[in-house]
């Protein structure tokens, strides 16, 4: 193997090994006192509470071009009445999940590797530090924590919208009411189907604000690296969940048999 | 006249970034209550000497004490209570520009004091009223001239009102009246509470205000320490000149 490649490989092996023990601290100190209860909070505030608008907005969206699509899939077979069944199913195991984590990522990840990055460049956070707080707990753990607490709720606002979203235009073409459409939406999704994957959105939201985090507190080279810090946030985070949701969906059907179905 | 006990100690110290030796087995002792004016060219390791002392680096070699306390072996949680007693201005002095000036100076109190909201907010005017900065209070940091921020950072640094108060750079950005008002309260500090003073500074006439001790920092070694008289004297002809070359302000 020619120099510099090997030395390429070792890097992006160290660098590789070093994130993970990253990840694997952040996970260990979720669980360890001190808990800081009000900067998680206010995390869940700036990454969850204001990421609605998008996901609402996002989800609605979804939901139309879903029913759209489903409709003109279905109608060969003569099974239009299907359209709600089939799309709350798809938002609710996949889609919503997915889409969910593919937005956030874009919006927290580049907020979060942006932030962290400028305080790392403007040493604010090595003066926390100086002021005996602990840096990773105070904006690592909380953002991690924040981002497992709100990726469920947004992925359930995903849902709702993007079900009635898929109303919006199926009462368009059909007239159906959103009672009938919202019961018959339901009609086939089970416990199974719901918890597992809005369940696996905690994965993601671990792996979106760890990710971010481990790039935005290793930021070096002033605003150019706070600006690689964020698209890099959100690139590889995305690109982790997206391979972490190939291995959860395989785990969800081992786990939940009736899934695969 | 006897030496006070040392407050800080540095025994050995070396220190490399990449293959830059910034610290060269440098032994020095702080004494507790007196002022000590780390002075030196650009580059020649004073402030990374002031982040040894606080724990933000772990040095290559060599130990680093704090009222006797080995510093470089200790647990996080036990750092973290011997960075309780020091306070830190950084030097372009590194205030949370997520929050205003005030609340930069009550962070410390919220996180380390049981004090009640009002006490930890008079205290934090207080503090900002001694730099001159009270009607700066409810401003972000973003909206604050260099030297404004500065002493706002040295609020902060005294928030805790600690044992040890590391200075990095003083003067920068300063006006020259602004900076002799700083000097007299660093001098203040130390003659009414005690505080310990290490400062960083390039300006000799603030060094002159506030040294009770100098020392000259030099390619990562200790050139010369003791007085300004002392130094003036020195044998080295670097010393010497730099304690002349600004001795008129």
């Amino acid at each position: 193997m020619p120099g510099f490649v090997r030395t390429v490989v070792v890097s992006r092996l160290a660098s590789g090994g070093r994130a993970m023990i990253f990840a694997g601290r952040a996970l260990r100190e979720i669980f360890r006192p001190p808990f800081e209860f009000q900067e998680t909070a206010r995390q869940v505030y700036e990454l969850g509470w204001r990421s609605l608008p998008l996901i609402a907005a996002a989800g609605y969206a979804v939901g139309i071009v879903m029913s759209m699509h489903t409709r003109a899939s279905l109608e060969r077979f003569g099974a239009e009445a299907l359209v709600p069944a089939v799309l709350a199913l798809a938002l609710v195991r996949e889609t919503g999940p997915l889409v969910v984590g593919l937005l956030v990522s874009g919006r927290v990840g580049a907020g979060v590797g942006a932030e962290l990055g400028a305080m790392k460049v403007t040493e604010q956070i090595d003066a926390l530090e100086a002021v005996a707080v602990d840096s990773f707990k105070f904006l690592v753990v909380t953002r991690v924590v924040a981002c497992m607490i709100a990726m469920p709720i947004l992925t359930a606002v995903m849902n709702i919208t993007g079900i009635i979203g898929g109303w919006t235009a199926e009462s368009a073409v059909s007239g159906m009411p959103f009672e009938t459409y919202f019961r018959t939406a339901f009609s086939l999704v089970q416990f199974t189907d719901y918890v597992p994957g809005t369940l696996k959105t905690m994965v993601f939201g671990f792996i979106i604000a760890v990710t971010a985090s481990y790039l935005g507190v290793h930021t070096s080279g002033g605003t150019q690296g706070v600006g690689y810090a964020a698209t890099r946030s959100v690139v590889t985070a995305s690109i982790l969940m997206i391979a972490a949701n190939v291995v959860l969906v395989r785990l969800i059907f081992f786990i939940f048999p009736e899934t695969a179905e | 006249m006897t030496e006070p006990p040392a407050a800080i100690r540095l025994d050995r110290v070396s220190k490399a970034f990449g293959s830059f030796r910034v610290l060269d087995d440098v032994s020095l002792r702080i004494p507790r209550g007196r002022a000590t004016v780390v002075l030196g060219r650009s580059g020649t390791g004073k402030s990374v000497t002031l982040r040894h002392i606080v724990g933000l680096l772990q040095p290559d070699a060599g130990r680093v004490f704090v009222d006797d306390v080995e510093i470089t072996a200790l647990s996080p949680s036990a750092l973290a209570e011997v960075r309780q007693r020091i306070g830190f201005l950084f030097q372009n002095a590194a205030l949370f520009d997520s929050i205003t000036v005030a609340e930069n100076v009550a962070f410390p109190m919220r996180r380390h004091t049981t004090l009640s909201d009002g006490e930890v907010r008079a205290r934090a005017l207080e503090k900002l009223a001694a730099v001159g900065l009270a009607r700066a209070a409810e401003s972000m940091p973003g909206s604050l001239s260099g030297g404004m921020r500065k002493r706002a950072g040295l609020a902060r640094a005294m928030a805790l009102d600690p044992a040890i108060l590391l200075v990095d750079e003083p003067s920068a950005g300063l006006d020259p009246v602004t900076s002799e008002e700083i000097d007299d309260l660093l001098v203040a500090l130390k003659h009414q509470r005690g505080t310990t003073l290490v400062v960083v500074t390039h300006n000799i006439p603030s060094a002159r205000r506030i040294a009770d001790t100098m020392v000259f920092l030099h390619e990562g070694r200790v050139l010369a320490s003791g007085t300004a008289a002392d130094l003036e004297r020195c044998e080295h002809e670097l010393v010497r000149k730099f304690m002349q070359s600004e001795a008129g302000g």
